[in-house]
């Protein structure tokens, strides 16, 4: 058999049912045998597009996403999607093309060292040399990327390997002597963290990203109910528990609940499963919860002790773990605790200032929220990213998608795609800002190729908002480079002229409407809010300081 | 703090890289680095010498094994033995040879190369013995110097394999 036919009858055996990527002359003859295949292509517009929809994709429904691109240029542009999915843990497999074996050294056209560049943004990868491994290292890929830690494997494809005669021996099952996830925790840290438990008058919960990759949301209802504690999350903790519910105090970090910040500053103990404690969640890492013992629950042991010092140490799976803890615990009233955090909540709600004249950007979210309570929402990075973090409360795991490590603006469309592919029943919106939807904004022509029916919110305030809001607070109002052309770019033509729906609304009575306007057409939806373009996200913790030290 | 770490890895083109490029973007500072086979043909053996604190130790460890091809990582700092091979060329006239062949012979290096103004010696043994023994070199002149790199194993019955 051919081996770009092993390869695709490969990946339908591992039950890819959707694959993203553009085509291009080193990975013809895998695109010539998906030609056959009942795996559905989406061709995306730009490599960096196709990358983020799967890893949209791989979000959205917990499989592995796979994305496909040639050599040379077709590579480099997956680079940005891949680091992406890399910082977030996501598991999604990049095949690239590549020039043929005997070319690889020589510049030849469209070469490029990919798996050379991607070595410190993938959780693994490969360059296949010889065409009998191919097989067993597409095994391998699904392992790695969807096991322990996920992230990204990308392979590299020699076109004259893709072209060769192979076996089709795919194997069933893979055995690495040297990648051995621990799912277990050590038993006699686990009973240490239940001492640490039943002593603390003042426990939280930290929830990370880790808790949707584990499946752990219910083990988190438990923990916290069962303590009881209240429960904080990361951005991409979001989901670890439903956020209405009495024991959730939203998101903390930089752009944090406030009430959130300060019950953590307060707490004798953390419990922090499936999180990285990283700078934007935690401020300032020797000033982090002064008081309180730390337990830290997680897969990846480079990850304990990197950020702050860590009192327990618990190597495992996020849901097996707190099955053990949740056994051996016992509730135990804290009434005094309860209040204080409860009257922190009453004293620092989220708030901005509603106005009948102009829309606010948080205006929208709420409204967003208020229509659409169960749509999957994906989210740009920057102001957006927050207000939609702030406002959106987030129900279910895997509703809430965001690029949170990374940071990539120009995610939020493209993983709206993806996550729209997975979940085509669901409502799937991106929450966007006018700089960052212009970013990956050709992927619309995708959108509307495919009736691939997302809807794009963006919160228009003309300028690259975080940005301007760091210039306005911290440098003088300098505005270098940050103002976006407006209002004399119209979205709402582009998208007409991509093929899709644009809407304009400038006044906030039309917020609603428009949203339900969106709702009803049977095309992708663009809808251009014109915002308060001055806006700022409070609560702010300004970057290297302490969660107390909360601005706003 | 310097510590020497054993890392076995599987022997394949491509994993001396994934390993300097892990210290390389870690930031991590390797102060020697050297590679060969082991036992089995399979497996390749680094002995990286790293200065750090202890937190930076114990971050090298845990990145190192989070690579896929590396198989075990092991500190083999402590109660063990450090050897390093040195060739160091160094002007050698009439009337220093003696001299030179004298110091030599105290620090039991071997000269392997005589040409008729230089010599090649051979000397084996732990940093700071190799380093001694080229500081006195120094005033012969010395043309070349080429070091192995540290490798280090444990005393006694403890194994690092697979």
């Amino acid at each position: 058999m051919r081996v770009a036919d092993a390869i695709v009858k490969a990946l339908e055996k591992e039950g890819v049912e959707i694959a993203f990527g553009i085509p291009g002359g080193a990975i013809m003859e895998v695109y010539d045998a998906l030609y056959d295949s009942n795996i559905t292509h989406i061709l995306a517009r730009h490599e960096q597009g196709a990358v983020h929809m799967a890893d949209g994709y791989a979000r959205a429904s917990g499989k592995v996403g796979i994305a496909f691109a040639t050599s040379g240029p077709g590579a480099t542009n997956t680079v940005t999607g891949i680091a992406t999915a890399y910082m977030d843990s996501s598991p999604i497999i990049v095949f690239t093309g590549q020039v043929p074996r005997a070319m690889i050294g020589n510049d030849a056209f469209q070469e490029a060292d990919i798996t050379g560049i991607t070595m410190p943004i993938t959780k693994h990868n490969y360059l296949v040399t010889d065409e009998r491994d191919v097989l067993k290292i597409i095994k391998e890929a699904f392992y790695i990327a969807s096991t322990g830690r996920p992230g990204p494997v990308l392979i590299d494809l020699p076109r004259d390997v893709t072209r060769a005669e192979i076996e089709f021996d795919y194997p069933d099952r893979i055995e690495i002597r040297s990648y051995r996830p621990k799912i277990q925790g050590h038993p006699k840290q686990i009973k240490r963290a239940v001492e640490l438990i039943m002593k603390s008058e003042r426990p939280i919960i930290l929830a990370g990203g880790g808790i949707r990759i584990s499946n752990a949301h219910p083990e988190v209802l438990e923990l916290a109910e069962k303590i009881p504690a209240f429960v904080v999350t990361t951005l991409m903790g979001k989901g670890a528990i439903p956020e209405e519910h009495p024991l959730c105090l939203g998101f903390i970090g930089m752009h944090g609940t406030k009430y959130g910040n300060l019950a953590v500053m307060d707490a004798d103990l953390i419990i922090a499963v499936g999180c990285r404690f990283s700078d934007r969640t935690v401020g300032k890492f020797d000033e982090f919860a002064p008081d309180a013992k730390i337990i830290h629950i997680d897969i990846d042991p480079a990850e304990i002790g990197k950020n702050v010092r860590v009192d327990v140490p618990i190597v495992g799976d996020a849901k097996h773990v707190l099955r053990e803890i949740i056994k051996l615990i016992e509730f135990k009233a804290r009434k005094e605790w309860f209040d204080h955090v409860n009257e922190l909540r009453r004293k620092y709600p989220l708030k901005y200032e509603f106005k009948e004249e102009v829309i606010k950007p948080q205006f929208v979210v709420e409204k967003v929220y208020e229509i659409f309570p169960d749509a999957i929402v994906t989210t740009e990075v920057g102001q957006n990213q927050m207000w939609a973090a702030q406002y959106f409360k987030v129900k279910y795991p895997r509703q809430f998608i965001t690029s949170g490590g990374l940071g990539t603006m120009g995610f939020g469309f493209p993983a709206a795609i993806g996550a729209k592919v997975a979940n085509p029943d669901k409502i799937v919106i991106d929450i966007a800002g006018d700089g960052s939807f212009l970013m990956n904004i050709q992927e619309l022509a995708t959108a509307v190729d495919y009736g691939i029916n997302v809807i794009v919110c963006i919160l228009n305030n003309a300028y690259l908002g975080m940005v301007r809001q760091w210039q306005e607070l911290f440098y003088d109002k300098r505005y270098s480079a940050t103002r976006l052309r407006y209002p004399e770019i119209s979205f709402e033509k582009i998208a007409k002229g991509f093929g899709a729906y644009g809407i304009t609304v400038e006044k906030p009575s039309e917020v609603k409407d428009a949203l339900k306007v969106a709702f009803e057409v049977d095309k992708p939806v663009v809808i251009d809010f014109h915002v308060e373009v001055e806006e700022n996200v409070f609560p702010f913790v300004p970057p290297g300081r302490s969660l107390r030290e909360v601005l706003g | 703090m310097k510590k020497f770490i054993a890392v076995l890895v599987e022997n394949r083109p491509g994993v001396l890289a994934r390993v300097s490029s892990l210290f390389r973007r870690r930031g991590f500072n390797i102060e020697s680095l050297s590679v060969g086979t082991t036992e089995r043909e399979d497996i390749s053996r680094m002995t990286i010498a790293v200065n750090g604190d202890e937190r930076t130790v114990e971050q090298v460890v845990k990145q190192l094994n989070k690579l896929i091809e590396v198989i075990k990582v092991s500190d083999v700092t402590d109660n063990s033995v450090q050897r390093e091979l040195a060739l160091v060329k160094v002007n050698a006239s009439p009337d220093k040879r003696g001299e030179i062949i004298e110091i030599a012979n105290i620090f039991r290096a071997r000269i392997v190369d005589v040409a008729r103004d230089s010599f090649i010696i051979e000397i084996t043994g732990d940093e700071e013995k190799i380093s001694a023994f080229i500081d006195l070199m120094r005033q012969y002149g010395i043309k070349e110097v080429a070091r192995t790199g540290i490798v280090s194993m444990v005393r006694g019955s403890k194994v690092i394999s697979v």
